[in-house]
């Protein structure tokens, strides 16, 4: 133990320079020139900063698409899923009462139509993105609040849907707001 | 839907065709052959200087183990150290405050066995120094220290007869070196590349689109990400892990971070295979494993697929399958697939919220840690398969009426009792810490009633799981737990050093044992190892023993669940 004691010191200590300052300083800097420069992608509109291009955000109104149920209300600075278990009551009654509200919020929309993705919470509270279907079932509401054409808006839907070979279709809530916006100031 | 299927099935194999060579390539690192990496020589050479090491002294399975313990001790003490005062130290521009002694006990006690029980939440519990100083470092480490163990065994089960095992400095930083540093840096500029910050600023404050004002936890992520992952640590930067975008920004990072989680202990399979010049033994091991995590996969994948039962009543479309707990990019295939390599590796990195899975899915993740020996962590999986190995090897041996033999060398009552302590040992603590605990929280529900977020069968796996993930040095949750109390840091954090310390001394003491015995030829009387009939065996030994010791809990926990949801 003893003779162990000092070298394992020197070793922890020379160890500290390598994987806690000269691995991060070279991940740091390969860093510098990727797109964000390690920033993490932003969005602006009308030259201001509107948020993150992976961090959702929070949108109550009728005339944006919003995103799916969070745990944390879309805290970017405490990220957490709800950790409810499939069978816990409370929770079932909460999915419900989220059902309820979204068929109040957008008439003519059937149950059988509502994608349980809409009514159930991501895993980090911050899910940046809605399925294509999630999104379809919103046109309605936002082109009525917004007096658009429901088929522009679907387009709009359609443009940014990003498709992927590997994982499932989906939407960015915040850059199809952001495009929504855009086209009402044009 | 069935892409998914397909991008799951195309993720393993990629992994395995990257295991092979790096396996091979391990092989010769440790065995001290010409390889890809030597230009790197001066570089260690420099280390033990610095650090006045004799790289070339050899150690007996004893020294390799007092010089293990010793240097484990010292990065305990710096954890602590740093966790307790990081408040007032530097690198805090979100202003996050000291941990309390319970709080940082668990949490260096949990990063220092490659676990990552987190009981605080990244954005708010710790700050940027301890994030690189504390956690990155033993994620660096602790799996160099699995990795080093794990060779320690490599060459003791060698023909040969000897008491002189290499020297624990040069395996350990070799396993950095040669691997870990050069692995993550790759890993990390990915990530970078599709989005994950690297940088030491804190909190942007922006107003949202809406109009909120809004503040974003950045940090330097993508160092971090990458050995969390390679090492199978899986302690993540912020508290939702790998599901939080910022940690995994698409299908893209989920595939990269979800091979290099598994990648190694895959890898070192086939070493062992390459190091003993044994590739059907290798071949043997891998086969008995893959067949137990493809038997917890399928009915995890199929269920979350399917979707909640309860949520199908309500007449809604869950055509994406059970989302609760899921992101949109990854989807349900990918965070099941990820869920079963997690749990059986002993990762605990998630990119779901596992407490969510359906209760099928909950058991097969729970099985993968209670048999932790299908690949399993850094280095450590294959020394606890090992000692399931000298249990199969004894009972086969039994059953045919000759002396139980591995590779050569004798197994007899020493090495069997370590084997079995090793063995049962895992069990004993999942389940006496999970009894103990259920019978607090029935003695007074209502003062223990901040621990569950589930009533009835689940808050029960939610227990379960908890001692479950300790005992396996896996650190994911059913998160819902209420587990920043005294009670479960400190019995978490003491479950966690006899699961870690025991089972890495254990095999290589059996090794090292085995080591200094005679070899005896195989012979037309040998029961060979390296057989299907030998897999089938070891297989029935662990299905077995976690079968008759788990299956009373796992019935009064997720099966009941089951039958009450379907």
């Amino acid at each position: 133990m003893k003779q162990n004691l000092l070298p394992a010191f020197r070793l922890t200590l020379v160890l500290l320079v390598v994987c806690c300052l000269i691995y991060p300083a070279l991940v740091w800097a390969g860093a510098q020139l990727a797109p964000a420069g390690g920033q993490g992608e932003t969005i602006s509109h009308n030259g201001r900063v509107v948020g993150y291009d992976n961090v959702g955000q929070n949108f109550t109104r009728p005339e944006y698409f919003q995103g799916r149920p969070s745990a944390v209300d879309y805290n970017a600075a405490g990220s957490a899923g709800s950790n409810k278990g499939p069978s816990n009551p409370d929770y079932l009654a909460t999915v419900q009462a989220r059902l309820d509200t979204f068929l109040v919020q957008n008439p003519g929309i059937t149950k059988a139509q509502v994608p349980a993705e809409l009514l159930t919470a991501s895993g980090s509270g911050l899910d940046p993105h809605l399925s294509p279907a999630a999104a379809a079932v919103q046109v309605a509401r936002v082109a009525k609040a917004r007096n658009l054409d429901a088929a522009k808006v679907q387009a709009l839907v359609t443009e940014h849907t990003q498709r992927s070979a590997f994982g499932p279709d989906r939407v960015n809530v915040l850059r199809l707001n952001v495009a929504l916006d855009a086209l009402q100031n044009r | 839907m069935n892409n998914e299927l397909l991008s799951i099935g195309g993720i393993y194999l990629v992994t395995l065709v990257l295991a092979l060579p790096l396996g091979a390539y391990l092989a010769r690192v440790f065995r001290g052959e010409k390889n890809l990496l030597d230009f790197l020589r001066p570089v260690e050479n420099g280390i033990y200087r610095l650090s006045g090491i004799d790289a070339r002294r050899e150690m007996t399975w004893q020294q390799h183990m007092v010089a293990l313990l010793t240097i484990n001790l010292v990065w305990f003490l710096l954890a602590m150290l740093v966790l307790c005062t990081q408040g007032s130290l530097p690198l805090n521009p979100d202003g996050n405050p000291s941990m309390s002694p319970d709080l940082a006990f668990n949490t260096a006690i949990s990063f220092l066995v490659n676990c990552n029980l987190q009981h605080y939440s990244g954005e708010s519990g710790l700050s940027y120094l301890s994030q690189i100083v504390v956690i990155t470092f033993l994620q660096f480490v602790s799996a160099a220290t699995g990795i080093a163990a794990a060779v320690v065994v490599f060459n003791a089960l060698q023909t040969r007869t000897t008491e002189k095992l290499g020297n624990f400095y040069d395996y350990f930083v070799k396993s950095l070196t040669r691997l870990l540093l050069p692995g993550s840096l790759l890993i990390a500029l990915i990530l970078a590349f599709n989005g994950t910050p690297m940088t030491l600023q804190g909190k942007q404050e922006l107003i949202s689109l809406q109009g909120d004002s809004v503040a974003v936890s950045r940090g330097p992520v993508a160092a971090m990400v990458a050995i969390k992952e390679l090492g199978t640590n899986g302690g993540g930067f912020y508290g939702a892990n790998s599901a939080h975008p910022l940690e995994n920004p698409n299908f893209i990072t989920n595939a990269v971070e979800n091979i290099a989680l598994v990648i190694i202990p895959i890898a070192m399979v086939f070493a062992l295979g390459f190091y003993l010049k044994r590739r059907k033994l290798a071949y043997m091991i891998f086969g008995v494993m893959t067949v137990g995590f493809v038997a917890l996969l399928a009915p995890t994948v199929y269920y979350e697929m399917h979707g909640n039962p309860a949520i199908a009543k309500l007449g809604v479309d869950q055509a994406l399958g059970a989302m609760e707990g899921k992101e949109i990019r990854l989807g349900a295939a990918a965070s099941a697939y990820w869920s079963i390599t997690n749990t059986v590796i002993s990762c605990g990195s998630v990119n779901s919220m596992h407490d969510s899975f359906m209760p099928i899915s909950g058991m097969s993740q729970m099985l993968g840690m209670m048999t932790n020996a299908f690949y399993g962590g850094c280095g450590v999986g294959l020394l606890n398969f090992f000692a399931y190995l000298i249990i199969a090897v004894f009972i086969a041996g039994l059953m045919v009426g000759r002396t139980p033999e591995l590779l050569g060398k004798k197994i007899e009552a020493r090495e069997m009792k370590i084997a079995v302590i090793v063995t049962l040992l895992h069990p004993l603590l999942i389940l006496a810490g999970t009894a103990l605990t259920a019978h607090l929280y029935a003695g007074n529900p209502t003062e223990y009633s901040g621990w569950l977020a589930n009533p009835g069968y689940h808050g029960f796996s939610e227990m379960l799981y908890e001692f479950t993930s300790a005992s396996a040095n896996n650190g994911s949750g059913f998160e819902g737990l209420g587990d920043n109390t005294p009670w479960w840091n400190i019995s978490t954090g003491v479950v966690l050093l006899l699961a870690r310390f025991l089972p890495i001394v254990g095999p290589v003491a059996i090794a090292g044992l085995l080591a200094r015995k005679k070899y005896v030829p195989e012979s037309a009387g040998t029961l060979p190892a390296d057989t299907a009939t030998f897999g089938v065996m070891v297989l029935a030994v662990i299905v077995i023993i976690a079968a008759l010791a788990f299956f009373p809990a796992l019935a009064l926990g997720p099966l009941a669940e089951h039958f009450s949801l379907y």
